[in-house]
């Protein structure tokens, strides 16, 4: 892991980590810290002074319906996204890893979207599914508005969150394939592995590592980097319908000002954080081999 | 043209010595040449010289003055690495040039020292190029083109021919002994071919497990090897060494080996019988291997076409003979012995 | 394979590429046309010759509900950030990474499980308490408070260190010996020879920092930061007099950029992406 050949001296080395030291103290650990001490403190209304509460916003925060309810909202949410995501990732990077006149065409077309912003992922589905304007959404019918109805909503979020992310899944997906060495899959071929069972029994396992890797990374997607595109599509609602876990931390924080509940919520998200950084980092260790 | 001088050199890995107290004084533009199995200290040896290391102990002089504490970059000393270590985002003539540069030399008189350099290696029509667009034999050229430009007060050659093929690494070794010879720059050469090291030392050291086994020069070290050890490390097929007492030699040194070369042992019509198990015709000369009634095996070698009988019978002329103890594996001198 | 063409491999991509280029196709097209058609449900999918002006127009067009900047400056604004993003990362994770891989200090351990544990808080996380800290740093709505909380962050350090670590280590000491110190280095074999990681890098983050929307629309409150991203979502304030198709030109302008950099360095950026682990 480390280099053989060293350069001799402390003081450059020491200049030269400093700015990034500097800034992961004062926009990182400083604003961790502060939220772990906010997160146990309690202020009277008038900001004037803070008495320790302990856990007390926590148990508050895990006892509040709403708050417990955008738990279960966000973990299916992020789940459907990924399956979705990575399903569409994967259909695509199969085919495109065939021969084909024209395959690097395709594979542009299918890798731009990664450049889209996820904010403006929803305002192009707007332009899609919007019930007056959509050049869709206007021909379903007197039933489909997702400003109203809460789960067409959540599935227009859902739906514009996989839809942004496929691309990601696809390259990796098809650097994965491109990796396996072809003299494998003609091995498995001579050895009579045609089709959907060829897939299944060797190329399948062969992508488990990326696979892994994926999983985790649009967890984390779907979980934090789709604000923007719940709060443009969405505002959360209809009636907190849409509202993920990190919505409500800017809702309750920003908006409703809500300092030590806030607090708890970044606190309860960078638990989340670190256990799926953990989990990736033994996958990335696996992928490395 | 320098006089390199080691005064107790060593170094160690934590507990492990690596390369055990080492003294050495090599005379201005000689060739010494670093010999062993992998593991053994030489590529420490030399990294330590270049500076690439720090010395556990002792000191390196280069011309008088100590450099054992200096920089890499202070030390006057260029290098020749087994993969050539060229720069991949320079022209042939930038990786030549590059050291020349940082000295702060001017544009012309780099220019002028790296087309006579280049015309020395015959790689005039390179000088564009990147290493990328080079065979194995040019890119070993411009690692050595590298090293000459800076006129160096030592050279270091880390295995540089290793990554050759066969038929050039032979004509390359003549080559870079020609060169060395000519521009007369001291030299450091580590490798674990022991042709090479036979053709080019002017002093050999053969390396054991972190200690030099023999500093001589080579036709010294293949003649009176001071080790079984060095005995069977220099010299192809290797060194064959018996029981002299079981193989029916008469007048040994008690508690020793014996050891002859395969080129010694003479095929004569009544002798020590000798099973034959293999063959192995190479053209001008063969190669015998076979098994004495004793049981103990043994190697020969005999110029010309194979010979025809099955069973041979050997004599182990006396002269030829050389004799180790069998426990520490020191040789025995002669004069002792008889 | 190559008797006849692999019908149903173009089917599924086509349909792939119909996907994720029609909605763009919308909007592009929807850029061209009449406002009040648009807004009456008659959005078509066949472009307007005469609208293409559209585009040109959208340059100068404010914020519907707020009079706002126009969208060349929020064009300018994101711009400035994505820049300062993707070239302060490069340059402050350039230098630390160099640091850790080629130095042994005392505190080096110390100073990368630091910067390692920045992995583990996106801003999505701690935008709360980072808001705070920024506004105690008086640094509301200046491009350091837009740019410099996200500027530190561990995947461009580890890459870097990953890079530096598989440069071969008889390249360091041919330099070395050559006379090279270890800024000379830095400049004359570390950059020329991670030249295509940090373009990849540049493309990565270009995108991470144009796309941004939850951190500017909290540190970036004047409207003389608004980026485009948090400009056109602003646009589209639930009111009947959204002009739809200023907005899809703008949205279309939004795309260019990011969508440009990423096909023009696909190559190099693919292999970044993938090499690195994001």
């Amino acid at each position: 892991m480390d280099r053989r050949t060293l350069f001799p001296g402390i003081t450059l080395p020491s200049l030269l980590v400093a700015p990034q030291l500097l800034l992961t103290v004062l926009f990182f650990l400083w604003p961790a810290v502060k939220a772990v001490q906010e997160a146990v403190t309690a202020s009277n209304p008038f900001g004037t002074a803070t008495v320790f509460v302990g856990l007390d916003n926590f148990t508050s925060l895990l006892l509040d319906p709403t708050y417990r309810a955008a738990i279960w909202r966000t973990v299916w949410f992020c789940m459907v996204v990924t399956a979705l995501a990575m399903a569409g990732g994967l259909l695509f990077a199969c085919y495109a890893n065939r021969p084909l006149r024209g395959a690097k065409i395709y594979r542009t077309l299918l890798i731009w979207p990664y450049a889209v912003a996820p904010a403006l992922s929803a305002v192009v589905w707007v332009f899609i599914m919007d019930p007056q304007i959509g050049i869709l959404g206007r021909h379903l019918g007197a039933g489909w508005n997702y400003a109203l109805n809460g789960g067409q909503a959540m599935a227009l979020v859902i739906g514009a969150s996989a839809w942004k992310q496929v691309s990601y899944n696809f390259i990796f997906y098809l650097a994965a394939l491109q990796a396996i060495p072809r003299s494998l899959i003609e091995a498995a071929t001579l050895d009579g592995a045609r089709g959907f069972t060829r897939f299944r029994t060797m190329i399948w396992p062969m992508l488990l590592p990326t696979t892994l890797f994926l999983m985790v990374v649009n967890l984390v997607y779907a979980a934090f980097d789709t604000f923007g595109l719940i709060y443009a599509l969405t505002g959360g609602g209809p009636a907190g319908a849409t509202e993920t876990m990190v919505v409500k931390v800017y809702e309750d924080g920003y908006i409703g000002n809500d300092i030590g509940g806030s607090a708890a919520q970044s606190v309860v998200l960078m638990i989340m954080i670190v256990a799926l950084t953990a989990v990736q980092f033994r996958f990335l260790g696996r992928r490395g081999q | 043209m320098a006089i390199l001088e080691l005064q107790g050199l060593a170094k160690n890995f934590g507990e492990t010595a690596v390369l055990k107290p080492l003294d050495l004084t090599l005379a201005s533009g000689q060739m010494l040449v670093i010999v062993g199995a992998s593991g053994c200290g030489k590529s420490t040896l030399l990294r330590l010289v270049a500076g690439l290391e720090s010395a556990s102990a002792g000191r390196i002089l280069l011309d008088g003055a100590d450099i054992t504490r200096q920089d890499p970059s202070q030390r006057d000393i260029a290098m020749v690495f087994q993969n050539y270590a060229l720069y991949p985002h320079m022209t042939v003539a930038q990786n030549m040039g590059y050291a020349l540069k940082l000295r702060g030399e001017s544009r012309a008189a780099i220019a002028a020292k790296v087309e006579e350099a280049a015309a020395l290696l015959g790689l005039g029509d390179l000088l564009g190029r990147r290493p990328a667009q080079l065979s194995g034999g040019q890119r070993q050229r411009v690692a050595m083109g590298r090293a000459i430009v800076r006129q160096p007060k030592l050279f270091l050659f880390d295995e540089p021919l290793s990554n050759l093929d066969a038929k050039l690494r032979v004509s390359m070794r003549a080559e870079i002994r020609r060169l060395q010879k000519r521009l007369g720059i001291t030299s450091l050469y580590v490798t674990h071919d022991q042709v090479e090291a036979m053709t080019m030392a002017d002093r050999l050291i053969v390396m054991e497990a972190g200690r030099a086994a023999q500093i001589a020069a080579p036709m010294e070290v293949f003649e009176r090897p001071a080790s079984r050890f060095v005995a069977q490390f220099m010299g192809a097929p290797a060194m064959n060494i018996l029981d002299p007492v079981r193989a029916g030699m008469g007048n040994t040194p008690p508690g020793s080996v014996a050891g002859i070369r395969p080129e010694y042992v003479e095929i004569v019509a009544d002798g020590v019988p000798l099973a034959v198990d293999l063959v192995e015709p190479l053209g001008a000369e063969t190669l015998i291997h076979g098994t004495l009634r004793c049981g103990q095996r043994l190697t020969l070698r005999r110029a010309g076409p194979p010979p025809a009988a099955d069973g041979l019978h050997v004599r182990f002329p006396e002269e030829a003979l050389h004799f180790f103890d069998a426990e520490s594996g020191i040789r025995i001198e002669e004069e002792a012995a008889f | 394979m190559k008797d006849k063409p692999d019908f149903l491999a173009h089917g599924v991509l086509l349909l792939g590429v119909i996907l994720f280029v029609l909605p763009i196709w919308v909007m592009m097209a929807g850029a061209t046309q009449n406002a009040g058609a648009i807004a009456r449900g008659d959005l078509s999918l066949i472009p307007n010759p005469h609208g293409f002006g559209m585009f040109g127009r959208a340059l100068f067009f404010g914020g519907a509900s707020r009079a706002g900047y126009p969208v060349w400056h929020m064009l300018l604004v994101s711009f400035a950030m994505a820049v300062g993003i993707a070239a302060g990362k490069i340059a402050i994770s350039l230098i630390s990474a160099f640091a850790i891989a080629f130095f042994r200090f005392p505190f080096r351990k110390l100073a990368f499980w630091t910067i390692f544990l920045t992995l583990m808080l996106p801003v999505e996380v701690r935008i709360i308490p980072s808001f705070a800290v920024v506004s105690s740093l008086k640094l509301i709505n200046t491009y350091g408070g837009l740019t410099l909380p996200l500027i530190a962050s561990a995947t461009a350090t580890l890459l870097f260190r990953q890079v530096f670590t598989a440069l071969p280590d008889e390249l360091v000491e041919a330099a070395r010996l050559d006379g090279a110190g270890p800024l000379v280095f830095l400049r004359d074999m570390v950059l020329p020879v991670s030249r295509a990681n940090l373009a990849a890098l540049f493309v990565i983050l270009f995108v991470y920092g144009w796309n941004q929307y939850l951190w500017p629309l909290l540190a970036a409150s004047s409207p003389a930061y608004t980026t485009l991203v948090l400009g056109i979502v602003q646009m589209m304030a639930p009111d009947q007099m959204t002009p739809w198709n200023l907005v899809m030109a703008t949205t279309t302008l939004a795309l260019l950029p990011p969508v440009a950099v990423v096909v023009a360095l696909q190559g190099a950026f693919v292999r970044g992406l993938t090499e690195t682990d994001k």
